[in-house]
């Protein structure tokens, strides 16, 4: 996810948000890359059904593709047969599987209580104001930027608590969004 | 010498020192010597799978992840092995740490994450378990990556594979990382989870340790708890039972404070200390400023007023005894200056947004109570609005679901409009929604008309 290319939607009027509840189509047929291949053969090793394999799989086609397309679910579906409903069934109830592209930061900020307390939830409003005006889970129009406001990350010391795709940052405060902003090239 | 003095870092001996995640390290300060002990002695049957299990009854240990149920109890609720034919017996840490304000397993985690994985694997030993898992929140990939690496040199060291370091034994523990669900949290949603399912909770019965995952034995810990067991295979069961109030409320305790505090931070003390010496470790009310409320179990603990949690032992049963819970120990502070209102909105917002979907009280009565909620907090109260709420809340919990979660959201909407009621009237009192008043029957009459002329009703 950090960085990497994203797969693009294949019909780009759509202007989907991350939470997208239909699966997208990217518009072609997919497949992992050799060394994601690798990967999901150790995986697979690792317990006694296929299906447990499920999550770190989905986890892997993010990797590869940078969200979950309908594509992705049709193939993923295939490789540890279940069926495309059910694997899409599962990527619905977690909320870390993008369902549609994300920016190049996906910014995450904390707003459960006590990042709250400490006014995370005006951090979120300003941040996406700051970024032209984006819908809780829009994609700035240059592609870089994609806001949403997430449940508590376990840095509840270093209030408010934000996630930049994989990395940890702390206490954004709204003095300091726009040092944090400007830190994101 | 009382439980309650003063003890020496036992969980978090080792933060802050350097490379402390790393294997060469762990040794050097003395770990995995418990591992080595037991497995040292398991061929001349020095050593038994009840042997641990008797030492961690023994030591009073009550599990770290919010319930507060005596770890080895749970161990023994296991089906022996003629009852349970062939089947393997799974081990899972618990590592799903999701309850707002609660942030001491990724510390944990992050910083010695080798005493995580030694707690696992002498519960493994005790279980006859062959391959464990622990369940990691999506959330913490670094701390995900710092456990697979810590695995990793668990195999290359020869603590973990098949015939572990000559005993005979075999054992494998896999990293699994969640994709983002508080639901997971809950022991029987994070077997669905890990099965490769949505996190639902299961009915129970049957309990985790006669069928959880796969069908199978299971046991679910915390990765607190596992720790724990770590240390009282290294130091005994007395030591542990020397720390803490009293019988019931044993051992060293993380506790995460959080909010509006000077210091925030993961403390350890012993546990059920009394409420004032958790603060002034934390360094007191941030500014000075006077306390008003007091969470201290994570977002799903009924709030204390500030005369409530003064001299409170800060342990399962001395919250308990308040009308609240321990939980995880996940202490949020809130000053003067709270909006107890906004406070409560917010977390209704999260048990809104994390409900499952699986029970109808909890799927329906969740979101409805963040609405109200909001709406009185945006000026549009009305007021019935809080006698309906805890209507509402009244309805959903004691065991009207699956699980416990339902339970869980509506403790801060009780506690929080019971406590501080003239708050939530002040709202009502500013609302520009005007009181709902019936209109004279002429004017009903006439807007039936309208209705029907308009082809409405037909």
């Amino acid at each position: 996810m950090s960085g990497r290319q994203q797969l693009p939607v294949a019909d780009p009027a759509q202007n989907p948000r991350v939470g997208e509840r239909g699966a997208l189509s990217c518009g072609r047929a997919l497949s992992f890359s050799r060394e994601a291949h690798d990967d999901l053969e150790r995986l697979v090793a690792r317990y006694p059904t296929k299906q447990a394999a499920l999550l770190p799989t989905l986890w892997l086609a993010q990797r590869e593709w940078g969200w979950i397309s309908r594509e992705a679910v049709d193939y993923v579906a295939k490789l540890l047969d279940l069926s495309p409903a059910f694997v899409w069934g599962v990527v619905t109830f977690y909320t870390m599987y993008n369902r549609a592209p994300v920016g190049k930061h996906l910014i995450q900020i904390c707003t459960s209580i006590s990042c709250h307390l400490n006014g995370a939830s005006e951090v979120y409003t300003e941040c996406r104001k700051r970024l032209g005006d984006l819908k809780p889970g829009e994609t700035s129009a240059d592609g870089k930027f994609t806001v949403v406001e997430v449940e508590c990350l376990a840095q509840c010391d270093k209030a408010p608590a934000v996630m930049v795709n994989d990395d940890d940052h702390f206490a954004i405060t709204k003095d300091k969004l726009d040092t944090f902003l400007k830190g994101l090239t | 010498m009382s439980g309650l003095s003063p003890i020496e870092p036992v969980l978090l001996a080792r933060k802050g020192k350097p490379d402390s995640a790393m294997i060469e390290t762990y040794l050097a300060d003395g770990g995995y010597a418990s591992w080595q002990k037991v497995l040292g002695g398991a061929r001349s049957g020095e050593w038994t799978s009840a042997k641990v299990t008797d030492l961690v009854k023994a030591s009073g240990l009550r599990g770290r992840g919010g319930a507060g149920f005596p770890c080895g109890m749970k161990w023994t609720f296991v089906p022996p092995k003629d009852k349970r034919g062939d089947k393997p017996v799974y081990l899972l840490c618990n590592a799903d740490e999701s309850e707002p304000g609660t942030f001491k397993d990724r510390l944990l985690m992050e910083t010695d994450p080798h005493q995580v994985l030694e707690g696992m694997m002498l519960a493994s030993f005790a279980l006859e378990v062959k391959h464990a898992y622990l369940y990691i929140r999506g959330e913490m990939v670094h701390a995900a990556e710092t456990l697979n690496k810590a695995v990793a040199e668990g195999y290359a060291k020869g603590f973990l594979g098949t015939n572990v370091l000559g005993s005979g034994l075999d054992l494998d523990v896999t990293i699994h990382r969640g994709a983002g669900a508080y639901i997971c949290g809950e022991e029987t949603a994070l077997i669905e989870s890990l099965e490769g399912k949505r996190g639902q909770p299961r009915i129970k019965p049957p309990f985790p340790a006669v069928s959880g995952v796969w069908g199978s034995p299971t046991v679910v810990n915390n990765v607190e708890t596992l720790c724990c067991v770590k240390h009282i295979l290294d130091r005994g069961a007395d030591w542990f039972k020397s720390i803490g109030r009293n019988d019931r409320n044993t051992g060293p305790k993380l506790y995460c404070i959080s909010g509006h505090v000077e210091k925030p931070g993961v403390y350890e003390a012993p546990i059920g200390v009394p409420w004032e010496t958790l603060l002034a470790m934390a360094g007191g009310v941030k500014g000075g400023r006077k306390l008003k409320a007091v969470i201290p179990g994570g977002a799903s603990a009924a709030m204390l007023t500030a005369k409530e949690v003064e001299n409170l032992p800060m342990d399962f049963d001395g919250v308990a005894a308040a009308k609240s819970m321990l939980g995880s120990a996940a202490i949020i502070v809130m000053d003067e200056t709270t909006d107890i209102p906004k406070a409560v909105t917010n977390i209704a917002k999260f048990f809104a947004h994390e409900s499952c979907g699986q029970c109808t009280p909890c799927r329906e009565g969740t979101p409805w109570m963040h609405k109200m909620l909001k709406r009185l907090v945006d000026g549009e109260g009305r007021k019935s609005d809080l006698d309906l709420l805890l209507q509402i809340a009244g309805q959903m919990g004691n065991g009207m679901t699956i699980c416990v979660f339902a339970d869980a959201a509506i403790a801060p909407v009780l506690s929080g409009i019971t406590k501080f009621r003239e708050e939530f009237e002040a709202y009502v009192a500013k609302s520009h929604h005007p009181d709902f008043t019936l209109a004279a029957p002429e004017d009903l009459t006439n807007k039936v008309a309208d209705r029907t002329a308009a082809g409405i009703h037909s």
